[in-house]
């Protein structure tokens, strides 16, 4: 484990050393901030949109730093040729893997940390009131989905040549299952055999990414907690996706050739 | 003598991506010893093999055939590294990082104690003369002082063995003398330095035993003395020995 934890060091070094988490922080804040001062039609539940807004920014920046981050690690280890005296030491492949995705999902959690943070402020600069709890069950299921994007993109990473290649691949599919995963089912109905199978399967297949998704409903619209067995199970269903998508990575990574 | 880097029969084929190539054969039967304290020089044509035998050494690729060993260990065991440092040629190490966090990263992959590892940073950024440029990002060194922060984390364990690939490639005659130096002061220190090169002057002088390959085949192998024979300079016995014939002027 001495290892895995020097990688992940690095790698969240690298993170707070680089401009990207800054940007679109900055950026969150400033969109945000200007739409609090502003009153839209006299309306006294605008806070509501505005916590609506904040928190889909959130799920931006936080999957932009989360593939961009991940995209590059190995690629860039392979192109600056530090790959080679890492690898000359005693640390296996399999540890550098999980070295990498470690970093990135603490770095991530720690940015969330930030961006959940500067939500709660702006809500209670509103509403006078800190849900904590909420903000906990949503920001907890949003890391946990970061640990799958995180690892499904550390995958992508070593089958395509090119991280903006991979970045791109990422974003399209994380989108798509985000916002069309859970109609799949419905869609595959509609349609004759053997479509209808291979959509179902591909409803099976993927990882539903949707519920911590709309966790967001649950700090916008004030609902109550969800029962804390739900969001543990929901965890354990995105760690058994991080988990198959590591052990992809390093069996792919094993038969990669490093030179 | 203690045998410490040892290849048997080593084999590797690269097989072609064009279809029905055969495959490249990279390292045909190659026997290698070297023994512990000694400066050995691995050259050869560009193509010749050395990159792809230092490539076996370090586990990076699966040979087809015989085998390899480092300290008596099969390459493929990761333990067989833990006594070894490795300069590869012309790396860019993370310039977001200053040298002194770069080592404390390898050293930490080494298990090192906190004391020990603090004890090694000091000590090698004083053997590379780094000292000064300790705490500045490596995104600001010079192409020489690169070399130089890769120099000082392949001595970050203390290793018996040091592999190096060209290590003074791309490098101006100043920062080649210094790279001389230090190996220089390692073999002084005892320590086993294999290394691939193509500066000739520099193995004639530094190394205590040369092996020459050429299309993946051991062509020669013994003291630079035994080698050059009768002939002026190692220079002129590499070129005969790998077989290189001069165009006649038109």
């Amino acid at each position: 484990m001495n290892n895995v934890f020097a990688v992940s060091g690095i790698v969240i070094k690298e993170l707070y050393r680089r401009k990207d988490f800054y940007v679109l922080f900055i950026l969150t804040i400033v969109i945000c901030l200007v739409m609090a001062s502003v009153n839209i039609y006299n309306d006294n539940q605008i806070i509501r949109y505005l916590k609506e807004l904040c928190l889909l920014l959130i799920w931006v920046s936080s999957l932009v730093i989360a593939i961009t981050t991940t995209a590059r690690q190995i690629p860039a280890e392979r192109e600056q040729r530090t790959l080679l005296p890492l690898l000359a030491k005693p640390l296996s492949r399999t540890q550098l893997i999980f070295g990498k995705f470690l970093g990135c999902w603490l770095a991530c959690g720690l940015m969330l940390i930030c961006f959940y943070v500067f939500f709660g402020a702006l809500a209670a600069s509103r509403e006078h009131a800190w849900p904590l709890l909420n903000y906990f069950q949503a920001a907890f299921l949003h890391w946990m989905t970061l640990g799958v994007v995180i690892a499904f993109t550390l995958l992508g990473s070593l089958v395509f040549a090119a991280p903006s290649s991979n970045s791109t691949i990422c974003f399209v599919i994380v989108a798509a299952i985000l916002c069309v995963g859970r109609y799949l089912d419905v869609v595959a109905l509609s349609r004759p055999e053997p479509v209808r199978s291979i959509i179902w399967a591909v409803y099976y297949a993927i990882p539903h990414l949707e519920i911590p998704f709309e966790m967001r409903n649950l700090i916008v619209h004030d609902w109550p907690l969800v029962d804390w067995k739900f969001i543990a199970l929901d965890a354990l269903y995105l760690l058994a996706y991080t988990a198959a998508f590591l052990v992809a990575a390093c069996l792919v990574f094993r038969r990669k050739a490093v030179n | 003598m203690n045998v410490i880097l040892r290849t048997e029969r080593l084999q590797v084929e690269f097989k072609s991506r064009e279809f029905r190539q055969s495959p490249k054969v990279a390292l045909r039967g190659l026997d290698l010893e070297v023994n512990a304290g000694e400066v050995f020089g691995f050259l050869g044509p560009n193509g010749a093999g050395k990159t792809t035998t230092i490539n076996v050494l370090l586990g990076f690729v699966q040979p087809t055939g015989g085998s390899a060993s480092l300290f008596g260990i099969d390459v493929r065991q990761p333990i067989a590294r833990q006594r070894i440092g490795y300069l590869p040629e012309l790396t860019y190490y993370y310039k977001f990082l200053t040298a002194e966090e770069l080592l404390r990263f390898y050293s930490r992959i080494f298990s090192l104690p906190r004391a020990e590892a603090e004890r090694r940073i000091d000590a090698v950024l004083k053997l590379v003369e780094l000292e000064s440029a300790r705490k500045r990002l490596i995104k600001t060194y010079s192409k020489g002082m690169q070399q130089r922060v890769g120099l000082a984390q392949a001595l970050i364990n203390n290793p018996d063995l040091l592999i190096l690939d060209e290590p003074t490639s791309g490098l101006d005659p100043l920062g080649r003398m210094k790279v001389r130096e230090i190996i220089h002061r390692l073999k002084n220190e005892g320590k086993t330095v294999f290394f691939s090169s193509h500066e000739l002057g520099e193995v004639e002088t530094d190394c205590d035993r040369v092996a020459i390959i050429s299309e993946g085949e051991l062509k020669a192998v013994g003291r630079v003395s035994d080698i050059m024979g009768r002939r002026a300079s190692l220079e002129k016995a590499f070129l005969e020995i790998v077989g290189y014939q001069p165009q006649s002027a038109p």
